[in-house]
């Protein structure tokens, strides 16, 4: 298994639950019922095989969301949604899992360990929550952070975060993610006390800026652009996907009218009334069926909108390199300097101006003393120079190499699962036919009745 | 039709409505769409979605039904009140007597009977100094001796239909005459002459001058056979010979006074007759208004649905790997989108008109209830003077009996005729529901198959790169 970068202070690993090495390809990995609800076949069949080997000891599941009050910061009263996470081990002999942890935690406490991840592990195409507000609604779904469905569709979407943490073979060891799932209180305190937020690279946040590396890495330009492509292209699905979500409700709710008209227009008739009536009935079946297809497209849509959040964080490792690559430039450039600097000193030719010299000029050479001194400072410093350069080189290329390798784990779990989604999509289609086949031969017989 | 409140048709239509005994129902309660969970042969889908649905679902019915009613300006029509302009009731034509019009009573679906064949068409635009208007083609083809030529064509535009109607009013005050296309609508129309509202209207005509064709009693008249065979100068001269307006007007004002008498006596069956019109009336407008409606929504949806397929072939250009699958999509949501036009059109074609026919039926109806209201008026009044004994006794005996001829011929010749209307009412409303049932299967049977052979091609396709992992 490879090691995120040579940072002493990253390696937080947790105590092995298992001892490294363990493969058992045989075993299918094992996965809450809540985890086989969520779309989330990625992780959870065999497919990844090395792995797995976190998510075969343990099930983790976001079973239920609560609503909770309390107070805030500033002591002020504040409502909020909890929700619970459990964690079972298995016990592979008989395959009976034994709930080892259970604990509640809110969202804003998934955004601080994800926080975290980006910081200690900028190389990995780190997994992205579920929105934090909903976005591209149709007139049906209810924008507002309380309402039943989005609650229970950020239950699946932070259960989905927790199984891509657990089951990536480098995030799933680390020691915070585990307190995560283990440690209800003080928890907080442990992720602030590494000192995350110092590590982080403030120029990351600033996300207009841009630094002119001299030799762009091209595959990482490629995957920036890519990244810019696939946020554009699913925003844009999204948003047309809900019109026409809007646009097939209103198709379907109308005929529902139908329905009480031909009731009461059976009253008056004979003969007609009772084919009236039954194709009434089967109207108000049509009306009322687009419910639970929408829903469903709505599973589909939140898988999308995964990968839409995942572009973010690709552009994130992106970002990283760029900037790694910025300071090892402006390192090197910096070496060069002092050692022009040195070379003048010693020789006594200036070549370059500097502050120094000209106030040297202006009041008076300095001694040989004072210019040995210099060399001898400029020369310590030099030396420090190549070694930091050489030490950033080689983290440049242990990073490029890592992420590399995780940008390649990413592509393949990406085409699988959107692929998949894109065939549930079609079941859903398919389904939604089928129902409509069925409802008007049904309403077509009552017709013929008449 | 089927036996009346029968256990099976009762679980057929579950226990939100109830089915009484024969002829009498029950209207619906407040739209609820609480059906029971299970029943009705399983097409209710799952257990607790409809009512958990119901509450948001029901509330948005009755907004989409509130919206129907404030939506009167989607329909806005001026179709002329027959009954107040053309009627006379001192019609110098006497009604066929009753019981030749029993005998004749004659359904549209019998072909083999009809010596008349109308067409309406080549709609033409013609320009004068004073106005632009549009005339249309009809083609006559008859083998009755009564006509002096087996073929006809001739060119007639709206305010010659309408002359015809009022005509066909006039000598049949009681008879349930076809309905004519609006003058014109007044929301929507940018142009009064564009091509879809001309196609509409030649459709109707041809309906209207069909319809006429196969009732057993107008199908004689001879205004009508004037207007299919007369030319231009001969029709307007035709069209002057007729009582003058302002007796028309004379008589109008009268009749309005004298229909509020003629209700309060009408005959039971006729009241029953009433209930059913005003009823049918406001079901049929409903529905009218549903159905443009859900053709309105329908074109929306189409319109977003132009847009979706397109999006997945711009995302295959960057995906390597999944060009297959979103390409196949994007092939399958445009297919679908096609047939969605292909409904569309479909049932435009079967179940629009058909509605907006009945639609203008019902006002027909209501005009032909009043005349009879009115024929029944002069009767009453006179006996009224007769037992006052406010003029010659004599004379107001032997005009009485005239009157209550009268009476007699009109009720009967309504009668009759409603029994046709009736009649065919429901054979038009069976089969225009029924083609729009068929389109409806034949879009989703379509869409079935598209999607169905994509997800074989990627299932195939699944089966062939798990084994080739396998390997």
């Amino acid at each position: 298994m490879e090691q995120a970068a040579s940072d002493p202070e990253r390696q937080l690993q947790p105590a092995p639950l298992e001892p490294l090495g363990f493969s058992d390809p045989g075993l299918e990995a094992a996965v809450g019922e809540e985890a086989e609800r969520s779309r989330e076949e990625g992780t959870g069949d065999g497919m990844m095989t090395e792995n797995n080997f976190w998510l075969k000891k343990i099930e983790i599941s976001v079973s239920e969301a609560e609503k909770r009050t309390g107070r805030n910061a500033m002591n002020m009263q504040e409502t909020y949604t909890a929700y619970l996470i459990e964690t079972r081990s298995v016990e592979h002999i008989d395959g009976q899992s034994v709930l080892t942890d259970s604990l509640w935690r809110r969202y804003s406490e998934f955004e601080l360990l994800r926080s975290y991840l980006l910081v200690y592990y900028p190389h990995i195409v780190v997994p992205p929550l579920p929105e934090k507000r909903a976005e591209f609604v149709w007139h049906k779904l209810s924008a507002d952070n309380m309402d039943p469905d989005f609650v229970e569709r950020r239950r699946i979407g932070l259960e989905n975060f927790l199984l891509r943490v657990a089951s990536h073979p480098i995030l799933c060891k680390d020691k915070i993610f585990y307190l995560f799932l283990t440690q209800e209180g003080n928890w907080k305190e442990t992720v602030n006390e590494t000192g995350f937020q110092l590590k982080a690279d403030s120029r990351l946040k600033a996300l207009n800026a841009t630094f002119r590396v001299k030799n762009p890495d091209k595959r990482f330009t490629e995957l920036k652009h890519y990244s810019d492509e696939l946020q554009s292209v699913i925003s844009h699905l999204l948003r047309v996907r809900a019109r026409v979500a809007d646009r097939l409700y209103g198709v379907y709710k109308v005929h529902g009218n139908y329905g009480r008209v031909f009731s009461e227009w059976s009253a008056i008739e004979k003969e007609m009334g009772d084919g009236l009536q039954s194709a009434g009935h089967h109207m108000d079946v049509y009306a009322s069926s687009i419910d639970d297809i929408l829903e469903d497209e709505e599973h589909y849509a939140d898988q999308l909108k995964e990968y839409l959040f995942y572009a973010e964080a690709l552009r994130a490792v992106c970002r990283k390199h760029e900037l790694m690559q910025y300071d090892l430039e402006m390192a090197a450039q910096d070496l060069a300097s002092k050692k022009q600097q040195c070379e003048e000193l010693a020789t006594g030719t200036v070549r370059t101006f500097s502050l120094k010299g000209m106030t040297t000029k202006l009041f008076g050479q300095e001694t040989p003393e004072q210019r040995e001194a210099r060399i001898k400072v400029l020369e310590e410093q030099i030396n420090e120079g190549e070694q930091q350069l050489k030490s950033k080189n080689l983290e440049g290329r242990e990073f490029v190499k890592n992420a590399w390798a995780d940008i390649e784990r990413f592509k393949e779990q990406k085409n699988h699962d959107l692929k998949e989604a894109l065939i549930s999509y079609a079941v859903m289609q398919i389904s939604m036919c089928k129902k409509g086949i069925q409802v008007w031969t049904n309403a077509k017989e009552c017709f013929s009745k008449m | 039709m089927g036996t009346l409140g029968g256990a099976g048709l009762a679980a057929a239509a579950g226990p939100a409505r109830t089915l009484g005994m024969e002829g009498e129902r029950r209207a619906s309660l407040p739209h609820s769409s609480g059906l029971p969970a299970g029943g009705a042969g399983g097409e209710s889908p799952g257990g607790t979605a409809p009512l958990s649905g119901s509450s948001g679902s029901s509330a948005l019915l009755q907004a989409e039904v509130l919206d129907l009613d404030e939506d009167e300006d989607d329909l806005e029509v001026f179709s002329k009140d027959a009954s107040l302009m053309d009627m006379n009731s001192f019609s110098p034509v006497m009604p066929t007597s009753p019981l030749s019009m029993i005998n004749q009573v004659k359904f549209e679906d019998e072909p083999d009977l009809k010596d008349l064949f109308i067409t309406v068409d080549e709609p033409e635009s013609h320009v004068t100094t004073i106005e632009t208007f549009i005339t249309y083609r009809i083609i006559t083809k008859t083998t009755r001796g009564e006509f002096d030529s087996s073929e006809f064509e001739v060119r007639r535009r709206y305010q010659d239909f309408l002359w015809l109607k009022g005509k066909l009013e006039e000598a049949h005050p009681t008879l349930i005459i076809p309905p004519l296309p609006e003058k014109f609508i007044v929301k929507g129309m940018v142009e009064r002459f564009n091509d879809d509202f001309i196609e509409t209207r030649r459709k109707a005509l041809h309906k209207f001058l069909n319809r006429i064709a196969d009732h057993p009693t107008l199908t004689f008249n001879e205004d009508f056979k004037v207007f299919l065979t007369a030319q231009a100068w001969e029709l307007s001269s035709h069209k002057k010979h007729g009582p003058g307006l302002l007796s028309r007007m004379g008589q109008t004002v009268r009749a309005v006074a004298s229909s509020m008498r003629g209700v309060k006596n009408r005959p039971e069956e006729f009241m029953d007759m009433n209930n059913f019109i005003e009823t049918f009336s406001q079901k049929i407008n409903l529905i009218d208004k549903i159905s443009q409606r859900i053709y309105k929504e329908e074109r929306e949806y189409f319109d977003e649905m132009k847009e979706y397929g397109p999006i997945h072939i711009l995302w295959s250009a960057s995906e390597e790997d999944l060009v297959d699958t979103l390409k196949g999509v994007a092939s399958c949501i445009d297919r679908c989108c096609k047939a969605t036009e292909k409904q569309m059109s479909g049932v435009s074609e079967a179940l629009l008109p058909v509605v907006h026919e009945y639609v203008l039926y019902s006002e027909m109806l209501m005009g032909v209830m009043k005349r009879r209201d009115q024929i029944q008026a002069e009767l009453d009044s006179k006996v009224e003077a007769l037992n006052y004994r406010k003029a010659d006794t004599d004379l107001l005996t032997e005009e009485i009996g005239k009157l209550e001829d009268k009476v007699e011929c009109a009720n009967n010749a309504l009668k009759a005729d409603w029994e046709r209307w009736k009649q065919n009412m429901q054979n038009d409303i069976k089969s225009a529901f029924t083609d729009m049932a068929e389109e409806n299967i034949h879009y989703y049977e379509q869409c079935l198959a598209t999607w169905e052979s994509f997800l074989t091609s990627q299932t195939d396709l699944h089966f062939e790169e798990a084994s080739e992992d396998k390997s």
